[in-house]
């Protein structure tokens, strides 16, 4: 990632999470203010992480996509329904539900961008339509079974939504039990490593998405799998020369786009918030994306854009937790519809490409005919 | 070549695509270290026929025996992993990746074409830019493993590409109009490598349609039309003209005839002209020159040293950032195209298929590009499209335009008919100044023959011609006076009569010329 982008990223972070120690000062030490606005930022980024991940496999392989908002959408609608009937019909445990949440949110994002795949690769559709096809196809959908499941006439749960079987628990870093015996009893130290713990103390989607960044990093740049993809999405023909199978290797990428946007999915219904409404994903799908370009098609640069916009997610949730202490003279900040649109003026300001051009793969968006 | 070994054979390859019989039992063989020259214009069946024993198509009847087995050619890897190896016209490599990328790439972790077997393997750049050093080295090919493909002049490139092949054992090497895009120099260097190869036991099929080069370089001939082979020869046994009759089937004018220019007043004028290229460097650096109605100017010079910019700022494609230019007498300097078209130009550009054509639109539509705002084509606003039909059928017909129908999209014709199209738009115009760019580029000859022949009728005309053109032969053939292009600069005029091969190419290189 170029400095210009890298010191705008930092820029953005900065101003966030200083306005957020400025206004938040009366209640709560600079530290924990910090470290908790570090928190939520990692956990709110996690499905733009996903989502951008997504992108980052499908248009490496030159299958532009569109559509990882409509795949989330309905990863997250059938992952939960799937926790809910392993829990309610099927009678199993909480914690087997739960994972039965997250598999099938991975699956239905892979089926999901099966289709994407062979409306853009096999028939040659135009991937922007193809991809709004997905979009408007997971929200019909979601919406129509949402309200024939549980607020029909006859519907499976009689009106009612059932209760979930829960979400996905924190995963507890032993960073407090391991440090605090070096502060020697200094409440002020131990303080400071708590504080430092939260941040570590995610949830598992998160932390795998933090995990896959890398991944894919290694993934894309080191591996045979990652050459061939990227040859494919530059230049399929001379990918096809030296034997490669373009539509298997797209088929392929489109497929682990899928699953990460499906993961995705899982994050809002499974790990966020144990439960469902229409259009929840609200846009997340298309910031992803923004995430994408801004980080030049790489898994780091588009985790790195994710981040600022989780950053300026969390900075909407600091801001209702401050409302009351809010200084008269930054009265806006108490308006969350006012703080909620700054991800989508960042969104449309990285587009612009004022912070500098990035350049998609060269074959993004085109079929491969032999 | 006194080694008869044959190491390639196709035996009465057939292969039909709809409506067209692309290959009719082709006979063909390549012998241990010789370079075999595969001749023919475009569209008689010689890429068909390589697509062929590069496993990319699949013959209809025929079959490939290498070194004595009969083999099934399923895929370009299974030629691969026959040692056939291919550099194509258009280069198969990837501009944003290094050299050793591009080299590796489906070769990973061995030489030849593996199967994706191990997805996650880890790629070792270093060893394998080490073997490309040692490649190099060997067949005298210089390439840095580590540089980007995308950074390399286009004959680097081409080197790349046959490492690509050698790195996969190739023995077997099918260049596909290898000096279509080379300059002369390149072009020479290509032929030193070539014989390289063929000393250390490679042996190469050569496809052109460039007679002169494949009397230099080839040891045999074969010449194919119309999907079919015509014969085989050897260089010592012909020369251009008999090739050229075998190719078209026809006799052919190769040398321009011409009646000496009787130049009358500048049409043309051009006073210290400076022009920016697409990275805002000052590509036109002060030319000054006139084109004097009846004559041909003709500007060579290796491609990229502002002959591009030149003729894009002269048609008002391009802005200029400095100087002026007038045709006719009237100065249109910073003017958009259409004055300048009305006021008399007519414009081949050199990329007919950006900048000629709109490929989608029929031919029909193509050849009112510039006058379809107007009577008699468009009259308040409205196509008059019986006019445009009519229009289309009698330039078809009198420019010899090869199509279906009138009505047929552009981008399907071949590259000569394009060109024909084209021509034939510019030149049913009144016209004081015809800019012809590169005008035969990838062109066969009989579509050549043609484009000159309507070249040299314009300037007969009294039409003053500027012929932009990277290629030698037809600098010489058109031009009466002859300007040299180097580094944005015209370094020098000279008459047609006092131009030699050998002096036009020091000048283009930029060696200067005692005064």
């Amino acid at each position: 990632m170029d400095l210009r982008r890298f010191g705008f990223i930092l820029l953005i972070i900065v101003v966030l999470f200083g306005a957020v120690v400025l206004v938040g000062r009366p209640m709560s030490s600079p530290v924990l203010i910090v470290t908790s606005m570090l928190a939520t930022t990692i956990a709110v980024a996690t499905p733009l992480t996903l989502g951008a991940l997504s992108g980052v496999f499908c248009e490496r392989a030159g299958v532009v996509n569109i559509g990882i908002e409509g795949m989330m959408l309905a990863a997250a609608f059938f992952g939960w329904i799937a926790a809910i009937y392993s829990f309610h019909i099927f009678s199993f445990g909480a914690g087997v539900s739960i994972t039965m949440g997250v598999i099938f949110a991975i699956l239905s994002g892979m089926l999901m961008s099966l289709l994407h795949a062979v409306l853009s690769i096999t028939y040659k559709v135009d991937q922007i339509i193809g991809g709004t096809v997905i979009n408007i196809l997971a929200i019909g959908l979601t919406g129509f079974l949402d309200r024939q499941l549980f607020f029909g006439r006859g519907s499976v749960f009689g009106g009612q939504v059932p209760h979930s079987p829960g979400v996905l628990p924190t995963i507890h870093v032993p960073i407090t039990e391991l440090f605090s015996p070096l502060c020697g009893g200094l409440t002020n130290c131990l303080e400071v490593i708590r504080a430092i713990n939260q941040v570590f103390d995610q949830k598992p989607v998160a932390i795998s998405a933090i995990l896959l960044v890398f991944l894919a990093h290694y993934v894309l740049f080191y591996t045979r799998w990652g050459l061939r993809t990227r040859a494919v999405g530059e230049h399929p023909k001379a990918a096809d020369t030296v034997g490669i199978n373009v539509i298997k290797m797209r088929y392929a990428n489109v497929l682990i786009g899928g699953a990460l946007a499906g993961l995705a999915g899982a994050y809002f219904t499974i790990e966020s918030v144990p439960s469902f409404e229409p259009l929840l994903t609200n846009g997340r799908g298309f910031i992803s994306l923004a995430a994408m370009i801004f980080g030049n098609w790489s898994p780091i640069g588009a985790w790195s854009a994710a981040l600022v916009f989780g950053a300026s997610q969390a900075l909407n949730i600091k801001m209702q937790l401050f409302r009351d202490v809010i200084p008269e003279q930054w009265a806006i900040l108490q308006n969350s519809y006012v703080v909620g649109l700054i991800p989508y003026i960042l969104t449309m300001i990285i587009l612009t490409g004022i912070i500098g051009r990035t350049i998609p793969p060269a074959a993004d968006g085109v079929p491969y005919e032999k | 070549m006194t080694n008869n070994d044959i190491v390639l054979e196709a035996k009465g390859i057939t292969k039909k695509f709809p409506g067209v019989l692309a290959n009719d039992h082709v006979d063909f063989d390549l012998r241990r270290g010789e370079i075999h020259a595969l001749l023919g214009e475009n569209g008689a069946g010689k890429s068909t026929l390589m697509n062929i024993l590069y496993g990319l198509y699949h013959p209809d009847e025929g079959e490939v025996i290498v070194e004595g087995k009969q083999m099934q050619l399923n895929s370009s890897r299974d030629a691969i992993n026959h040692g056939i190896g291919m550099v194509h016209q258009h280069f198969m490599l990837i501009p944003v990746f290094t050299v050793t990328e591009n080299i590796m790439l489906g070769a990973e972790t061995d030489h030849r074409a593996a199967p994706n077997e191990a997805p996650l393997v880890k790629l070792d750049r270093t060893e394998v830019a080490q073997k490309v050093r040692a490649l190099s080295h060997q067949y005298g090919l210089d390439v840095d493993p580590d540089a980007l493909v995308g950074d390399l002049a286009v004959g680097v490139q081409q080197r790349v590409e046959i490492v690509k092949a050698l790195y996969r054992e190739a023995n077997i090497l099918i260049l596909d109009e290898p000096t279509a895009v080379l300059t002369p120099q390149e072009a020479e260097d290509l032929f030193g490598i070539m014989h390289e190869l063929t000393d250390k036991g490679v042996s190469i099929i050569f496809i052109t349609h460039k007679l002169k080069e494949v009397l230099a370089i080839a040891d045999r001939i074969t010449v194919m039309r119309a999907g079919r082979v015509v014969g085989t020869t050897f260089p010592k046994e012909s020369n251009e003209q008999k090739l050229a009759e075998m190719m078209v089937g026809r006799e052919v004018i190769l040398t321009v005839q011409k009646k000496p220019a009787q130049p009358k007043e500048d049409v043309l004028v051009v006073n210290d002209l400076r022009v920016k290229d697409v990275r805002g460097l000052e590509a036109v650096r002060g030319v000054s020159f006139a084109v004097r109605a009846g004559e041909v100017l003709g500007i060579a010079g290796v491609q990229g040293n502002g002959q591009t910019e030149l003729a894009e700022a002269l048609s008002g494609l391009r802005p200029t950032d400095g100087g002026r230019f007038a045709i006719d007498g009237r100065d249109l300097t910073g003017n958009p195209p259409r004055p300048i078209t009305e006021t008399g130009l007519a414009n081949i550009p050199e990329d007919r298929q950006r900048h000629g054509l709109v490929l989608s639109y029929s031919i029909a539509d193509n050849l009112v590009l510039c006058d379809y705002y107007r009577s008699p084509f468009g009259k308040r606003g409205i196509i008059q499209q019986k006019e445009l039909d009519e229009n289309a059928k009698k330039i078809v017909k009198a420019f010899d335009v090869r199509t279906p129908s009138p009505f047929t999209a552009a981008g399907k014709l071949s590259g000569g008919n394009q060109q024909k199209v084209i021509v034939a738009r510019e030149l049913s115009r009144p016209v004081k100044l015809l800019i012809a760019s590169q005008p035969t580029r990838g062109l066969d000859v009989g579509s050549i023959e043609y484009i000159h022949k309507e070249i040299i009728l314009m300037r007969d005309r009294g039409v003053a011609v500027l012929l932009v053109s990277a290629e030698l032969d037809e600098i010489m053939s058109l031009s009466d006076r002859i300007a040299v292009m180097y580094r944005g600069e015209i370094v020098t005029t000279i008459d047609r009569k006092d131009a030699t091969r050998e002096r036009l190419g020091l000048l283009m290189a930029g060696v200067h010329e005692p005064a």
